[in-house]
């Protein structure tokens, strides 16, 4: 299967941080087409393992999370519709207008409007999340039978090709890393590898990097590469930001070893894989941050792809970037071997 | 029973680009003599012995103009009626005849200042990315002066409930087509104009060439019966059955016409409720003014979320305003009007 | 309510907590097969049962303020222990572990809406730094002076942040008539610091589910926050807040003790606050962990307010998830 068709199947699953069911599923599934054993650990991230011919190489972790934001029911009003807290971090301004699907007793079609204009205080500042409901047509009586504090709720969008290569969906953040994890396993399917492959799809990572820890310290890999988003570029994002399709970015500072991320690098370079380089002097925000330092310490290199407009209802990416993320992961396993590169 | 609704409510046509809706309507229209006038309303004509009545509909909805192309091939663009911009961004859009799909968009929330993050979008902080890597690909998909339309579907929800992107106005074109298959004392005019949303313009237009005597619009109209509305200010309440206007910025009511729909309303057990605002206006602005002066009414169903992607309505309303205005067409000879 | 005011009414700021841990050892010391003091001062108490591991757990430390200098004229000036709110304690009594009183005030030359605590003293009626070092030391902890009110509806007290938490612990334990698992019952320390000590605890316990009974807000209250919860409608199974998200067979297992104790409950979802769940769910390779919230008004104040129908209600349903095993709830 190519990069955007596994990113339009996961894209389809549902799973906000600390409800990843539907997608764990799917992963556990995927994964065990290519593993020699998966499964779930207490927090809930999918582990699959595949051995390696080689008993003493050290093992490589591949790791992108599956969860995505969404919302949560925190009341309801007496009109019967209802107030949410966000899981994640949402921007207030991309809701107003949007479609959604309230997980009550039943899946049942819901909009965000936005406050109607006469009923605006001060038409200078933008709508807080609490000043928001979301109506799903049903009396207060009506509402309470079918839904409850705590329900989820997920933003209704459809996977939408925008060109050959560019497509929009609603969280590439972090699915477009699954999808290079899925590709990588593919590529590498009918090659004899010396190291352990973990393949590691963690939780509740929009939450704070949750999943990530847990499963670190207890797989204790010999080395892990982390597969995430930045930002794209567009005409309004310049700093900190890079285009899409000009490649995957790989990410160089404290949080990351050195002598990996160059032979990372230089795989990229000798076959031929347009990569871009990022600097960064401290916390990378991504899961790579909890690995690094997790149980006696890890090995680690990130990898991300970029995504124009992260965390709105609709993030915009190149599938081409991810089957190239995909291609270097596999020549950097390819070169793994005894893990010289992991030694200072 | 909501067919041509949903089929109406489903096809695109911002003000200016009406054809899909024109199309449709020419389609089932059911009139003696249906024609096409200059500025593209599509007028119906059921011959009658009585009084000449005009009975109209906007085909036009809220939607947005391309006004620009930048050199990285983002699309830059306006309002295409009042639209709220607080409902745009992170919507998809479909853009010109060949309905090409975009993204309206805007920086990522990570990347915003504070100040950013609590100011409102206008539209200059907005533009559609269409996937185009610069201009020259952009162009090959799109051109200047192309309109988008929202995406989604109508879809019922709740407590019989409808979300469509369009309930203002394919509501009274709905109405229209059906009110079309009954019989009529007067002379009869079913007219759907173009162009209400950026100033009531094709209205202006038929009402000078019909001379109409007696005028009734069918609209959808604001309602804002949500959480944390004051009863004075929720304009219309959905479910509360049609609505009539008594004065709003472009028209007053004619007092005896007001009266005689509020009879025929109590007389037949119909629903109906008075909007509680002055603000806004509709077709009635420009026909009331045409010619000799037109006595005129605008019958509505409530609309939440107006002049957004998501606007939602309750279909009891949508049966009590085809009944109400059904029965005041039939009865307009009777009303001494 | 004499076993909450006792442990209500005890001066225990984070990290010296060996006065309340005192009380509660003494009190359910005859309900268990083992307990033991760890390195951070948890009280942990193990009745032996085959089932899996569960760990209730609830904090005994307290807010408060340590004293981080003394000048020439015997003001001390404070720093907080957990979250003090500086409108919360202009004019409010304290009382130091040696029975020390005090009064805050503020440098009053500031408009008191600016006041933060660097700005803010506590007096303690010393006529000089020599006088003031008689009863006080810099690190010397105080917490809010307060007495313990109840009238038969509601209570009013200092620090029913958590001890309304471990009096329904020892009340539950105490009440239960069977426990069908493997049972750790935790008193924690330095909750209020940042969950330090459930995070140890939960490491050396290894629980396989777990659930902590702490204070939520509530928004019952005029022109308060839009919050869900309110005193009276019985304790709340919380779903989420700024520390965790509940594990899809914790909320199974949570709501159907729920359920099954018969009594008024509440659900709560919120962008805010955290308790020991928060640790406890990422330690090992990860733990299921709930929380059963008691709707509180006025939290980290002199006077919390609880409901007591609230507290007697989570007795039950505490007693409840002690009773039923959670071993089918972690298979599935």
């Amino acid at each position: 299967m190519t990069a955007a068709q596994y990113l339009k199947m996961l894209d389809e699953k549902l799973g906000v941080s600390g409800n990843e069911k539907d997608i764990q599923e799917l992963i556990k599934k995927l994964f065990s087409q290519f593993c020699d054993t998966v499964e779930i650990d207490g927090i809930g991230n999918v582990i699959g393992r595949r051995k390696g011919t080689n008993n003493t190489a050290p093992s490589i972790m591949i790791e992108a999370h599956m969860d995505e934001l969404g919302l949560m029911v925190s009341r309801i009003t007496d009109k019967g519709s209802l107030n949410f807290i966000t899981i994640g971090g949402f921007d207030p301004k991309v809701l107003p207008g949007t479609e959604v699907t309230v997980h009550g007793k039943e899946k049942l079609f819901g909009v965000i409007g936005a406050k109607p204009p006469h009923l605006v205080n001060d038409r200078s500042k933008a709508s807080k999340i609490g000043e928001l409901c979301v109506d799903i047509g049903y009396s207060k009586e009506e509402t309470e039978k079918l839904v409850s504090v705590g329900d989820m709720i997920t933003i209704n969008t459809n996977y939408t090709e925008l060109s050959n290569k560019i497509v929009a969906a609603r969280c590439i953040d972090d699915r477009g890393g699954l999808a290079a994890i899925l590709r990588t396993l593919e590529i590498l399917k009918d090659e004899k590898i010396e190291n352990e492959i973990i393949c590691v799809a963690t939780v509740q990572e929009e939450l704070g990097l949750r999943g990530a820890r847990v499963a670190a310290s207890h797989i204790m890999p010999g080395c892990a590469i982390a597969i995430d988003v930045c930002h794209g570029e567009s005409d309004d994002v310049r700093d900190d930001a890079f285009p899409c399709g000009n490649g995957p970015v790989v990410t160089v500072g404290p949080n990351l070893h050195t002598k990996f991320t160059k032979m990372m690098l230089n795989q990229a370079k000798k076959n031929s894989i347009d990569i871009q380089l990022e600097a960064c002097s401290g916390d990378t925000g991504t899961d790579a941050w909890e690995i690094q330092t997790a149980a006696c310490g890890v090995p680690t290199a990130l990898i991300s792809i970029p995504v124009r407009y992260m965390h709105s209802n609709y993030e915009v990416a190149s599938t081409d970037d991810i089957e190239a993320t995909a291609k270097i992961i596999a020549f950097t396993i390819k070169e793994l071997k005894d893990g010289e590169c992991l030694c200072f | 029973m909501f067919m041509f609704l949903k089929e109406l409510a489903n096809l695109g046509a911002p003000s200016g680009f009406e054809d899909s809706v024109r199309n449709f309507l020419k389609e089932h229209a059911v009139a003696d003599e249906i024609y096409t006038d200059s500025i593209g309303n599509l007028i119906c004509h059921k011959k009658g012995a009585g009084k000449k009545v005009m009975v109209a509909a906007h085909m036009d909805e809220v939607g947005l103009l391309i006004t620009g192309i930048t050199d990285s091939g983002y699309l830059k663009f306006n309002a295409l009626g009042g639209i709220e911009t607080a409902v745009l961004c992170s919507k998809k859009v479909y853009i010109g005849e060949k309905k090409i799909p975009g993204i309206i968009s805007a920086k990522a929330v990570h990347l915003q200042t504070s100040d950013e993050m609590s100011t409102p979008l206008k539209f200059k902080n907005m533009y559609i990315d269409i996937g185009a890597s610069n201009r020259s690909e952009a162009e090959k998909k799109v051109s200047l002066g192309d309109a988008a339309v929202f995406d989604g579907e109508y879809t019922p929800f709740g407590n019989n409930l409808v979300k469509s992107k369009a309930l203002d106005d394919r509501v009274g074109c709905a109405i229209l087509l059906e009110l079309m298959k009954e019989t009529y004392d007067s002379d009869m005019y079913f007219v759907f104009t173009v162009q209400e949303e950026i100033g009531t313009r094709g209205a202006k237009v038929a009402s000078y060439n019909i001379k109409p005597d007696i005028a009734l619009v069918i609209e959808g109209t604001t309602c804002s019966d949500v959480y944390g509305s004051m009863e004075h200010n929720q304009v219309t309440r959905l479910g509360d059955g049609a609505v009539l206007t008594a004065m709003d910025r472009a028209a007053i009511s004619n007092r005896e016409y007001f009266n005689f729909i509020v009879e025929i309303a109590k007389e037949n057990n119909i629903k109906l409720q008075i909007k509680k605002t002055i603000m806004g206006g509709t077709d009635a602005g420009a026909i009331v003014t045409s010619g000799t002066g037109v006595k005129t009414a605008v019958l509505a169903a409530p609309c939440r979320y107006i002049h957004s992607p998501v606007s939602v309505m309750n279909l009891s309303d949508y049966e009590s305003l085809k009944e109400l205005s059904k029965l005041v067409c039939k009865n307009i000879e009777r009303s001494g009007l | 309510m004499e076993l909450l005011k006792k442990l209500a009414l005890c001066t225990s700021p984070s990290g010296r907590e060996d006065g309340i841990r005192e009380i509660i050892k003494e009190e359910v010391k005859e309900c268990f097969d083992e307990i033991y003091t760890d390195a951070l001062g948890n009280l942990i108490c193990h009745k032996k049962g085959n089932g899996k591991k569960l760990m209730l757990c609830a904090h005994m430390d307290e807010i408060g303020f340590v004293v981080t200098y003394i000048d020439n004229s015997g003001f001390l000036r404070f720093g907080n222990v957990g979250g003090i709110l500086a409108y919360n304690s202009i004019n409010s009594r304290v009382v130091f572990e040696n029975g020390t009183v005090g009064t805050i005030s503020y440098e009053n030359k500031e408009n008191p809406s600016n006041i933060n605590l660097s700005k803010m003293y506590i007096d303690i009626g010393a006529t000089s730094r020599e006088d003031a070092e008689k009863k006080v030391k810099i690190g010397d902890m105080a917490v809010y002076h307060s007495q313990f009110y109840e009238n038969g509806n509601r209570a009013i007290s200092k620090a029913l942040d958590d001890r309304a938490g471990c009096a329904i612990l020892i009340e539950a334990v105490k009440k239960a008539e069977k426990s069908a698992n493997d049972l750790f019952v935790v008193f924690t320390s330095q909750e209020e610091v940042g969950l330090r000590g459930a995070k140890v605890a939960s490491n050396s316990v290894e629980p396989d589910m777990a659930v902590s009974v702490d204070v939520s807000n509530v928004g019952d209250t005029p022109a308060s926050l839009e919050l869900n919860l309110k005193l009276g409608e019985g304790p709340a199974v919380k779903m989420k807040d700024s520390s965790y998200i509940i594990h899809p067979s914790a909320r199974r297992y949570m709501l159907d003790c729920a359920k099954n104790a018969n009594i008024k409950f509440q659900l709560e979802a919120s962008s805010y606050g955290g308790t020991d769940t928060g640790a406890i769910h990422l330690s090992g390779n990860g733990v299921p962990a709930g929380t059963i919230s008691i709707p509180t008004r006025y939290i980290h104040s002199a006077n919390e307010v609880i409901d007591i129908a609230d507290y007697k209600a989570s007795v039950e349903l505490v007693k409840t998830v002690i009773e039923t095993s959670a071993e089918e709830y972690l298979q599935a």
